[in-house]
């Protein structure tokens, strides 16, 4: 982002006010802090204007395809890495179905997409978009293909470089926002012709080097499309890395506008490709599609995505609640621990080891880990107890004790005065659970 | 003007450490293996030199108290004999090294003697020839004198001994000293402590080039996000220049089958056995592709998966 300084620079100085700011530096503040928009100004010249929303765009352009709930967002990336601060928006997954292999399996896998979605962690993962891919099929497969996705909910991506083809296939999906893939060295006059009169995302791709895709980018930016996917060539996993690297620190730290959009990866389903797709999340690929993927692989990959994605800033965090290990009795024990995720599957992990059912009580603590909530008083004495209350601790458990986390032994006497139970100061670590459940027997 | 793309210089490079010895070198095995000497991030060949790819290394665990069903019937009953296991680790399955877990050693579960447990790493070294690193029991007590004798019984084969951890390094490190064997580092998925560790080492003593960093892989799923940054940032702080975090960096990823989604009964999510396999691989190429200089599995399909994906991302060997 410019600073006011910058954008002070641009401004006609006339300190008229008419923006309603008493000078223009105070209107450059406003502007650099957003909280004035650049169209109050009357006296603005056109060059001004150009370059002060093209250097207060982000670096790289925020995409939208599909529409609806079911609408993905990418781009609008500003790290190279995920502790500077995070990456926003997680890989768009999306299953292909091709024409090759005929209209019923088209249409099988594109119920398959679409019912492909799992709970982890009390989030809804899912594959996020169906792909339909004219190659050397009937290009009448295709488009009855074309028909079914776009009568569902998952945005589509729409695979030919054709532009006939890929022209009617538009056509049949009005209003859905579909992502047409792809323009290339060769059909890139029609195919951004196509897209500007559609107004719908286009990806470019097919070129020889990054200086070629660059250029037809900007030639495409040039005729008005500015919804621009990137695909880089490849050749495998080496060249995908340095690509996809070179168009992110382009783009984030040059500021180099014609890559300065989202990236694609198309991928099969050999074994190097499972391990490219994993390579995408990771590293900056905006979208990956594949192809036949085991569902094993793809909750994993799921898994992946979710931990690469998630901001550093806000812990993951497991509901608060009693749950249960094993089947646990009126008479097992209970043991206490926080909803910062990592701490619970630990527990949880170490309990279940033990095979002795237990209760485990998870008490909020935001998200923090023992220690931390500790020290920010955000696990104490009172925060347990009204835990104990709500969840109906006694009623469902007649042992009358409770096993604390070990470093938390200094709340025993208050926790004890509180709720009345019988304190058990566990292990210091989890690892130390399944003697000590041992020991305790249920 | 043609793109010219941005390239990042590193001033720093990670240390090349070498594990286990040849005959010549005073050992028996049948080569030695070097981890680090990059000098940029990993696989970013566009960078900076890459000399050698990352070393995968399998573990063996000497009681079947940790491992979980599902692996013991997917690798076999191997499993329950070390030093079967070992052999199948070293003329099999293509690891680079073998890591051998003496966890029955604990005095709180099978409490085995310390003779024995020697007699299991004499015999390990004598049926495989790749480099070995031995690892305690993680008891501070029993350790401390389990690793004095397994440094003497391994004496020449530059072994490299785990885990030092801040509060058990002192034992462990004198150790690896007296018989010219490196050491594990250990911390608990912190850069800062990651740091301390070592300085703790370098001024007991060891040297630098006899290092090794485990800054606690935590599998996917499982916090896996975390051990990511904390690699990825020890990493770019080693070629910032800070030489004290220029060890190269082993990552424990055996801990994916300790992951309840990995295994777990599901349908839904597809075989556990097949599911265990990528749950590892990934957790192991997440460390990789974060910094890693080597990696510690279990399951041979995962490592076979990885092992393509490595000469597939470093554009060859």
């Amino acid at each position: 982002m410019p600073t006011a300084m910058d954008i002070y620079k641009l401004l006609p100085k006339k300190n008229c006010g008419e923006c309603k700011v008493p000078t223009c530096l105070a209107f450059a503040m406003q502007l650099a802090n957003q909280k004035a928009a650049l169209e109050a100004c009357p006296y603005v010249s056109p060059e001004a204007k150009a370059a002060l929303e093209e250097s207060g765009a982000p670096p790289i352009r925020l995409v939208t395809v599909g529409v609806g709930d079911f609408a993905v967002k990418i781009g609008d990336e500003t790290q190279l890495f995920r502790h500077d601060k995070t990456f926003y928006h997680p890989t768009v997954l999306g299953f292909m179905a091709d024409d090759a292999d005929g209209l019923d399996a088209m249409k099988t896998k594109i119920s398959a997409a679409q019912s492909m979605s799992f709970e982890r962690v009390g989030q809804m993962i899912r594959v996020d978009s169906v792909v339909l891919r004219h190659s050397t099929g009937k290009p009448e497969d295709f488009l009855e293909a074309v028909k079914e996705a776009a009568g569902a909910k998952l945005p589509i991506v729409l695979m030919t470089e054709d532009p006939k083809v890929m022209g009617e296939a538009v056509a049949l999906c009005p209003g859905k926002r579909p992502l047409l893939y792809r323009a290339t060295p060769q059909n890139h006059d029609a195919m951004i012709g196509l897209a500007k009169s559609c107004c719908f995302p286009l990806v470019i791709g097919g070129a020889s080097s990054l200086d070629e895709l660059a250029q037809i980018s900007d030639k495409a930016k040039k005729a008005g499309v500015s919804d621009i996917i990137l695909e880089p060539h490849t050749s495998g996993a080496s060249s995908m890395l340095e690509n996809l690297t070179v168009i992110r620190r382009a783009a984030v730290k040059k500021k180099f506008r014609p890559l300065g959009y989202p990236t694609i990866s198309v991928l099969g389903n050999s074994d190097l490709d499972l391990m490219r797709a994993a390579l995408g999340v990771m590293k900056y690929s905006s979208i990956v599609l594949m192809k036949d993927v085991p569902r094993e692989f793809l909750f994993s990959l799921m898994a992946l995505r979710q931990n690469i994605f998630t901001d550093p800033q806000v812990p993951i965090q497991v509901k608060p609640g009693l749950y249960t290990i094993g089947e646990p009795s009126e008479k097992s024990p209970i043991l206490l621990t926080t909803n910062f995720s990592l701490t619970y599957f630990t527990v949880r992990a170490d309990a279940e080891k033990s095979k002795v059912p237990v209760w485990l009580l998870v008490v909020d603590t935001d998200g923090q880990s023992v220690m931390t909530a500790f020290a920010a008083g955000k696990l104490t004495p009172e925060s347990v107890a009204k835990a104990v209350e709500t969840e109906k601790v006694k009623e469902k458990n007649k042992r009358g004790d409770i096993v604390i986390p070990g470093m938390v032994s200094r709340m025993s006497g208050k926790l004890n005065e509180l709720t009345g139970l019988k304190i058990i100061v566990g292990p210091r670590e989890s690892s130390g659970l399944p003697k000590m459940l041992k020991s305790l027997g249920g | 003007m043609a793109f010219e793309a941005p390239k990042e210089k590193y001033q720093g490079r990670i240390r090349e450490v070498v594990i286990g010895a040849t005959k010549e070198q005073g050992g028996t095995r049948r080569a030695s293996i070097v981890a680090g000497g990059s000098g940029g991030l990993q696989f970013h060949r566009f960078d900076a030199e890459m000399p050698h790819l990352p070393l995968v290394g399998m573990d063996v665990v000497d009681t079947v108290r940790v491992v979980p069903d599902q692996l013991l019937s997917s690798i076999g009953p191997v499993t329950k004999e070390p030093v079967e296991w070992a052999k199948k680790v070293d003329r099999e399955w293509g690891s680079d090294f073998c890591v051998l877990k003496l966890l029955s050693a604990n005095p709180e579960e099978e409490n085995r003697s310390i003779e024995e447990c020697v007699s299991l790493v004499s015999e390990v070294l004598k049926s495989t020839t790749i480099p070995l690193m031995v690892y305690g029991c993680g008891i501070e007590e029993k350790d401390s004198k389990l690793m004095e004798a397994v440094s003497n019984a391994g004496k020449g084969e530059r072994l490299f001994l785990g885990l030092a951890e801040e509060k058990a390094f002192k034992s462990i490190a004198a150790a690896s000293m007296s018989n010219g064997h490196g050491i594990v580092a250990f911390s608990n998925l912190d850069i800062n402590l990651a740091k301390q560790m070592n300085i703790l080492l370098l001024d007991f003593g060891v040297k630098p080039e006899n290092i090794l960093m485990d800054p606690l892989m935590a599998a996917l799923g499982m916090g896996l996000e975390y051990s990511y940054s904390v690699i990825e940032r020890l990493r770019l702080a080693a070629l910032m220049g800070d030489q004290v975090l220029q060890m190269p960096i082993l990552c424990d990823c055996s801990c994916a089958w300790a992951a309840p989604e990995a295994l777990e009964e599901n349908p839904d999510r597809g075989s556990p056995e097949v599911r265990g396999v990528f749950w590892e691989a990934m957790t192991a190429y997440a460390a990789m592709v974060a910094g890693a200089d080597a990696v510690m599995m279990r399951h041979p399909q995962a490592v076979a998966r990885l092992r393509a994906a490595i000469v597939d991302i470093a554009g060859g060997a």
